[in-house]
């Protein structure tokens, strides 16, 4: 990546839409910490308290720890005093894994292990929400139906989010503001509102949104074809 | 019938056989160099008797297990940084080589020279002796942990003792049962060498008493009766352990 320049509003949703490998999945790793081989400077703000800000983060494999429950897996990102308490299973129903809690991530199918992952990042209630590729690789129905509960979830609670994904329609659903990255090396080559409130954004939309961003002329979005 | 017979007959039949080859070359060799099972079978009801077959036994096992765990726990303690850091492992490499090639006896020596004819000697000598080698496979068992895991931990906030327990060991847990069976096999045969050398009690010390008198039937009755505590422990205790640790591996996936 070159040059790439990028922020997000509190409580806002921010889609980085791009080929593979513009470099999306390095630059989620680097606003989160985990990578430190760069030049530039990441700025996340810190919470109303003080404290530095809580982050959730939904890998593009589900990343559970295999010889953990579901359960486990969850109460795990919670501090020790919290995590017998009612929490777990208040998200463990909302995102209707309940029958499973007590499974092994083996036990699961991709899009259960998918939804665990999204209920591990939530149940942190983070303030910024990384999102790499969370809905790829699984058949149209049940990401649907994730994409769904994501939106429950950030209606519920708001959160920052930056979602890497190459999916056009998906950020369409999703996102309140889309940014292009131009493949390697990658940088932002355009940006684009939504300002359809999500609640509004019915399949119709979604599609109406599409052709249009399809057929502008400039070249950043000869991308998105 | 005959089918779910045959697989348990087979270890039975291989004890039977072994009995048979023994009590063979006993009577070609003379009994006084090798005698046959019987008389060794008395010779073992005889300690038992007396209670010195417990007594030698009990206190050789406390010295194989405290040495079993001071050296499972330095050396996953040694080998796990050295695994997952390049520049401790680059540091403490070539002590790790040297102390592989130490040889046994020259370690146990070292330690009663040093620390005199002690309890504490003689646990540390066979601890340092196994250490090497735990630490070889502990460092080998972390260098393919997955990263992946430890950087949701990371992003997660995990705390370092949290990480070690939910991430780390679990996945180290086939390297140490490895490093705990490979141990166990090397620190009896060690323990004993060490109570020969400098206890007064222990298999160690007694096969040495026996072998001074010439008593070949004592020496393979503490020899049984000592392989089969070990595989008792094997059987009864590691096989079980390592089983439910890794019980999640066992789960059938679904679709």
């Amino acid at each position: 990546m070159r040059g790439l320049t990028l922020s997000a509003a509190a409580g806002e949703v921010v889609a980085l839409v791009g080929p593979s490998g513009c470099g999306k999945t390095t630059a989620l790793g680097i606003v989160a910490g985990l990578d430190r081989a760069f030049d530039g400077v990441v700025e996340v703000g810190a919470r109303p308290d003080g404290g530095p800000a809580r982050l959730g983060y939904v890998f593009q494999e589900p990343r559970l720890l295999p010889w953990r429950t579901v359960r486990q897996n969850l109460a795990l990102v919670l501090p020790r005093a919290q995590r017998r308490g009612p929490a777990v299973d208040a998200m463990l129903d909302a995102l209707e894994l309940s029958p499973f809690a007590d499974r092994f991530p083996t036990q699961l199918s991709l899009g259960m292990a998918r939804r665990v992952a999204l209920a591990r990042a939530f149940l942190v209630e983070p303030d910024l929400l990384l999102m790499d590729e969370p809905f790829v690789s699984l058949d149209e129905p049940t990401a649907l139906r994730l994409r769904t509960l994501l939106s429950q979830l950030l209606d519920r609670r708001p959160a920052t989010v930056l979602l890497v994904t190459h999916n056009l329609r998906e950020a369409l659903a999703l996102a309140d503001r889309l940014l292009l990255l131009a493949p390697s090396p990658g940088r932002v080559v355009a940006e684009v509102p939504v300002t359809v409130p999500r609640a509004a954004r019915d399949d119709a939309t979604i599609e109406a949104l599409r052709r249009d961003l399809l057929s502008r002329p400039e070249p950043a979005f000869r991308l998105l074809a | 019938m005959r089918r779910a017979l045959l697989p348990a007959l087979m270890p039975v039949a291989s004890i039977l056989l072994l009995l048979a080859v023994w009590q063979a070359a006993a009577l070609m060799v003379g009994g006084r160099l090798l005698p046959g099972p019987a008389v060794v079978a008395e010779a073992l009801l005889r300690e038992a008797e007396s209670g010195a077959l417990f007594h030698h036994m009990g206190v050789t096992l406390l010295r194989v297990l405290a040495a079993f765990a001071l050296a499972m726990s330095i050396g996953v303690g040694l080998g796990l940084p050295m695994g997952r850091s390049p520049f401790i492992d680059r540091l403490f490499g070539p002590w790790l080589v040297f102390f592989l090639n130490l040889p046994a006896l020259v370690v146990i020596v070292l330690a009663y020279v040093w620390f005199g004819l002690t309890e504490a000697a003689a646990i540390g000598a066979v601890a340092v002796n196994k250490i090497p080698n735990t630490v070889v496979l502990v460092r080998a068992g972390a260098r393919a942990i997955d990263e992946g895991l430890i950087d949701m931990a990371r992003v997660y906030r995990l705390s370092p003792a949290d990480r070690l327990r939910h991430v780390l060991l679990p996945q180290l847990t086939p390297t140490i049962a490895a490093a705990a069976r490979s141990g166990l096999a090397l620190i009896w045969k060690i323990v004993l060498v060490v109570e020969l050398l400098g206890r007064s009690d222990g298999v160690g010390f007694q096969i040495n008493l026996l072998f001074q008198t010439f008593d070949v039937a004592g020496i393979l009755a503490y020899t049984i009766a000592f392989v089969a505590v070990v595989q008792l422990l094997e059987y009864g205790v590691l096989q079980p352990v390592e089983r439910h640790c890794q019980r999640w591996r066992r789960m059938p996936a679904e679709a």
